[in-house]
């Protein structure tokens, strides 16, 4: 249970941490999007430095985000590698029947991993940056217009809290119930598929007793202090603008730029 | 069975930006037969200690011995199988271990595991039930009809079923009304007694340590800090408060006795030894 690196906040003060988490949100993907804009080598490179220098604005190590790397490998290095094999053209280095390495294809192979790479460091960043909280209190905030369309938009950001919230708890919980049906003799993971079918039922039996034990505590305490839904709750933690929400907007718009000068 | 633990340490996510310390080179050993007291602070590594009695947390440096297994931070998960069924553990809140739909089946859900047949397992099953002195027609009820207390003691029957050489409990008798507590300290003391049972117990309870205890360990900040009998460890009253323990109510009693003016040549852990020094104080004779 301790190897979920990628969205676990770390707590710091940095440039980045202070930022308004709507600005995190919305400049996350919109970076995410002009990522597939690159398609040379000056355009990548851009790409990877402003990456770069936003990591180490944020003051993370930058092993946390190699951590983030890591559970995709697989994936990235499969699709690495239809790219590197099947894409026709240039200077031909190997070539086996239909299977070649070509110029393109290991350039284009490059640039795939680059933009995995980067998607994941940039993901990474926000969730290492932002709380949880912070980020449901974003989704709010942002998805208000749809009010107007009648989507019950404070009802799900408070579904979506709630559950942020209680990720971590129930995760213990599991560490800790396993541990106990362990010491009663079940072994995890090993066995064929009915096996260790079977074996998870004494894990989630008791976790699904145990939400809903949550919940209706939640839902009593909730009751208790007489909270009310609706849309014109006040809110305790009030999002703000500030001036560096502004330079992230224009460091964004400016490196659309550039990035739209050099690609090819 | 002992159980023998060399400079171990353990560090929780060790190799992630996240590590913190659990355990720091404990050097111990928890003799076969003994009924060992585990005291500290909240968060001073006591559950983080007990996980290592049955390699559910393997050390990150040093070796523990239980019994002729040794455990190292190399050791692989397999075959733990026949150490889990030697030492039987109550976790803090075991009730949420419960899942089955009778308590007869949680119970003997344990046994089976390590090759019990069903016959045999379900009659340990009505014998525990009684041992932890539930009625015999709750065997067929859902654990989950029954209140927290009852459930507990369900959960408790679950891991005597397995019939272990070693009895560890942590904190088994938190939000047990004062009734059930002493009457499963009565049991666990019983277990030891008779059946010579090893019984590794944490527990806020002073009184608990100086009425059934051998031995005390006292832990702090994942290391152990003092370790003796409840009459050494209780010898020194203002070291236990600095770690944020106390004295069992009659030591404590005795000590505020002792300034009024009574003597004491070593203080009293239980009310009858307490009883037996006040008697010539207060010019009673002997007790019958
Ligand atoms: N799964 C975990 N991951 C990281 N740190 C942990 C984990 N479990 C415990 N710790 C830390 O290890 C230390 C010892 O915890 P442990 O649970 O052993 O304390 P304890 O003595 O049993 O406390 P209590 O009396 O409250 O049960 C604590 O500082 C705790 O924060
Ligand atoms: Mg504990």
């Amino acid at each position: 249970m301790d190897k979920l690196i990628l969205g676990r906040y770390i707590p710091g003060d940095s440039m980045v941490h202070r930022l308004d988490p709507r600005t995190k949100l919305m400049a996350s993907f919109y970076y995410i999007a002009i990522i597939f804009l690159a398609n040379n080598w000056q355009s990548y490179l851009l790409m990877f430095v402003a990456t770069m220098v936003m990591i180490m604005l944020s003051k993370v190590k930058l092993s946390f985000f190699l951590r983030g790397v890591r559970p995709m490998i697989w994936l990235i290095m499969f699709t690495v590698a239809l790219q590197i094999f099947f894409t026709k053209g240039g200077h031909t280095y190997w070539s086996w029947g239909w299977l070649a390495i070509t110029q393109f294809g290991l350039t284009n192979g490059a640039f795939i991993f680059m933009r995995f790479v980067l998607i994941i460091f940039i993901s990474t960043l926000l969730t290492l940056t932002t709380q949880p909280l912070s980020l449901a209190d974003a989704v709010e905030s942002l998805l208000k217009p749809l009010r107007v369309i009648h989507v019950p938009v404070t009802e799900l950001a408070l579904v979506l809290q709630i559950a942020l919230r209680f990720v971590p708890t129930l995760m213990d919980q599991t560490t800790k119930i396993m541990n106990a049906q362990r010491a009663r003799g079940v072994d995890f993971g090993t066995g064929n598929l009915f096996q260790q079918m079977k074996a998870v039922v004494p894990l989630l039996i008791p976790l699904f007793v145990d939400s809903f034990g949550i919940a209706e505590d939640l839902a009593t305490a909730m009751d208790a202090r007489g909270y009310q839904g609706g849309d014109n709750r006040t809110k305790y933690r009030v999002l703000q603008y500030h001036r560096s929400d502004a330079t992230a907007a224009i460091v964004m718009v400016a490196l659309t730029g550039l990035l739209v000068f050099l690609r090819a | 069975m002992d159980i023998t633990f060399d400079h171990v340490s353990f560090t929780y996510q060790a190799g992630t930006p996240f590590a913190g310390d659990g355990l720091k080179d404990i050097s111990t050993t928890i003799k076969g037969g003994d009924y060992t007291a585990i005291i500290g602070h909240t968060g001073s590594g006591k559950s983080t200690l007990l996980q290592h009695l049955n390699a559910l947390l393997k050390p990150t440096s040093g070796t523990v011995t239980i019994g002729d297994r040794e455990i190292t931070p190399e050791t692989n998960n397999k075959n733990l199988k026949p150490l889990r069924q030697k030492v039987g553990m109550v976790f803090q809140f075991a009730e949420n271990q419960l899942f089955e739909q009778t308590v007869e089946r949680d119970i003997a859900f344990g046994p089976m595991n390590f090759g019990v047949p069903e016959k045999d397992a379900k009659a340990l099953a009505a014998q525990m039930v009684k041992l932890v002195g539930l009625p015999d027609d709750i065997l067929q009820q859902s654990p989950f009809d029954l209140s927290g207390g009852q459930m507990r003691r369900v959960a408790i029957a679950g891991v005597l079923a397995m019939q272990p050489e070693i009895l560890v409990l942590d904190e088994p008798t938190a939000g047990l009304d004062p009734a059930g507590r002493l009457e499963m300290m009565t049991m666990f003391k019983k277990l030891h007694d008779e059946q010579g049972l090893t019984i590794v117990l944490v527990t806020h309870q002073m009184d608990d340590v100086a009425d059934y205890a051998d031995r005390v360990l006292v832990m702090e900040h994942g290391a152990l800090v003092r370790q003796g009998t409840p009459r050494e460890i209780f010898a020194d009253p203002d070291w236990l408060r600095q770690k944020q323990l106390g004295l069992p109510k009659t030591t404590a009693f005795a000590e505020r006795l002792q300034k009024l003016g009574f003597t004491f040549d070593q203080m009293p852990l239980t009310a009858s030894e307490l009883a037996d020094d006040l008697m010539p104080q207060i010019g009673g004779g002997d007790r019958g």
